[in-house]
């Protein structure tokens, strides 16, 4: 193993963490007081096609997109669980290929039902 | 330690620049690549060959007036574009281009760092990216936009899933370790990953083009339904930024795929033709040359992104879903079993 764990090396990332920032913050600033200005009041509205808009754009829209969210959040969850398991694959050996290939099928049953709920029908 | 700090300064604004750089000229080489696939000139006004195409984009977006519309949350929309962007510099960090050569007695990597979690920060960071994304779109206040970004942040995290288990395989195959340097000195002496793993290749593969919201996924921003999609209200350099960010997200997926599958930068023969050409372990030419092996494997895959924009139509999203969660991670999964029965029965990993 040569990759090490030290807090040294996670110094050049907290170094390009600053470079980023800087730039991302000086262009933001620099770009707002180079521009020319001037606004109207049409000019200010949302954006609608050319007619006048309507009304607040936050509106409820499909549920179909929150049940993604939260099944990627389980299915997400249970693939971090396996990472452990792939760095370690070799010194588990087949006790730790049974285990998970257990807990996989338990996920594909529980895959299998959201197919049979047609949790995931995007058609109608 | 002085010299290790200095070094790693001037690597890190260098990476920075080239970043930068590549994502300004991935326009250009869009733009032209494009005219070559349909048999037009392209941008040729500016300088020769329109090189300096990206320098005037650039400067334009800097001077143009820039518009936050009345209804928006002004903290947010300002936000949404910087975190983007930010995020997008962020990724770039772990990537090695090229071997260790000594300077002065001191051995130094041409990577700016490398920790024994890479993937998994890989991972992270792009996953944050989805925020920079629903947030510009929900601050706008426009109904394209929230629709673009919450089409954007689902399909994202839709395949992400199967890239996570698509790279557990990954990781199998290169012996269990999660540093992207280890991997990729693991293809040094053996084949490249890609001969280990194929389908998970195809799998990554079409998992990044659906994170970097490319083409035929580009359904967070098509044009025929969503005006511009979650940068519709977007102007001067924060649409400029939201433009970047994908573009440097595009160069390093792509340096990520030709690291992890195709050998970074490893090529046939590496060792003999150093030797023939009389270098020795550690000369900083190994280095040099290896990450321009390095950036010509990135080059074809950015083509090939284009490539596949010219190429394919875009999908319908009942499609992108679809294959997302019913064909890619049942894919990924028995991908995985291929490879764990492969590591069992030819590598002979595990003694049974």
């Amino acid at each position: 193993m040569n990759a090490t764990n030290t807090p040294m090396d996670y110094l050049p990332i907290v170094m390009m963490f600053l470079v980023a920032f800087g730039f991302v913050a000086t262009t933001m600033f620099l770009t707002h007081k180079l521009g020319p200005k001037r606004k109207t009041k049409i000019k200010l509205e949302s954006f609608e096609c050319g007619i006048h808009s309507e009304g607040n754009a936050r509106l409820p829209f499909s549920v179909k997109y929150f049940l993604v969210a939260i099944l990627f959040v389980l299915f997400d969850v249970e693939v971090i669980f396996m990472y452990p398991w792939a760095v370690n694959f070799k010194d588990l050996g087949l006790p730790g290929i049974i285990e998970v290939f257990s807990f996989i099928i338990l996920l594909l049953v529980g895959f299998y039902y959201l197919l049979a709920k047609k949790a995931l029908r995007w058609e109608d | 330690m002085t010299v290790f700090l200095i070094y790693k300064a001037i690597l890190c604004v260098l990476i920075f620049a080239v970043s930068l750089g590549v994502a300004a000229y991935a326009t250009w080489w869009e733009r032209k690549f494009a005219a070559l696939l349909q048999d037009r000139k392209g941008p040729n006004r500016a300088g020769p060959l329109g090189l300096f195409q990206p320098l005037a984009d650039g400067g334009k977006m800097f001077m143009k007036e820039e518009i936050i519309p009345n209804v928006s949350n002004k903290f947010l929309f300002i936000l949404g574009p910087s975190l983007f962007l930010f995020l997008s510099f962020l990724t770039g960090v772990l990537i090695p281009w090229g071997k260790d050569f000594t300077y002065d007695g001191h051995a130094l990597a041409l990577q700016l760092t490398d920790i024994n979690v890479g993937l998994l920060y890989i991972l992270g960071v792009t996953s944050i990216a989805v925020y920079g994304i629903i947030i510009g779109g929900w601050a706008s206040n426009n109904k394209y936009s929230l629709l673009g970004a919450v089409r954007a942040s689902s399909q994202m995290i839709s395949y992400e899933i199967a890239m996570g288990i698509s790279i557990i395989a990954l990781v199998i195959t290169a012996g269990g370790t999660l540093s992207f340097r280890e991997i990729l000195d693991t293809q040094d002496a053996g084949l490249a990953n890609i001969c280990y793993q194929p389908l998970g290749f195809l799998i990554f593969f079409i998992c990044a083009l659906a994170e970097t919201n490319r083409a035929p996924f580009d359904l967070a921003e098509c044009e025929t339904e969503l005006v511009g999609g979650y940068h519709t209200e977007y102007s001067a350099f924060k649409l400029g930024a939201f433009m970047f960010g994908e573009y440097i997200n595009m160069f390093v997926s792509s340096a990520i795929m030709a690291g992890l599958y195709f050998g970074g930068y490893n090529f046939p023969f590496a060792k003999e033709f150093y030797h023939m050409i009389g270098l020795e372990d550690g000369s900083a030419w190994i280095s040099l040359i290896g990450a321009g092996v390095y950036l010509i494997k990135t080059f074809i895959f950015i083509s090939v992104f284009m490539w596949i924009r010219w190429t394919l139509p875009r999908f319908r999203y009942d499609q992108l879903m679809n294959l997302g969660w019913r064909v890619l991670i049942p894919l990924s999964l028995l991908n995985l079993a291929i490879t764990v029965l492969v590591e069992i029965f030819i590598r002979g990993t595990i003694q049974l």
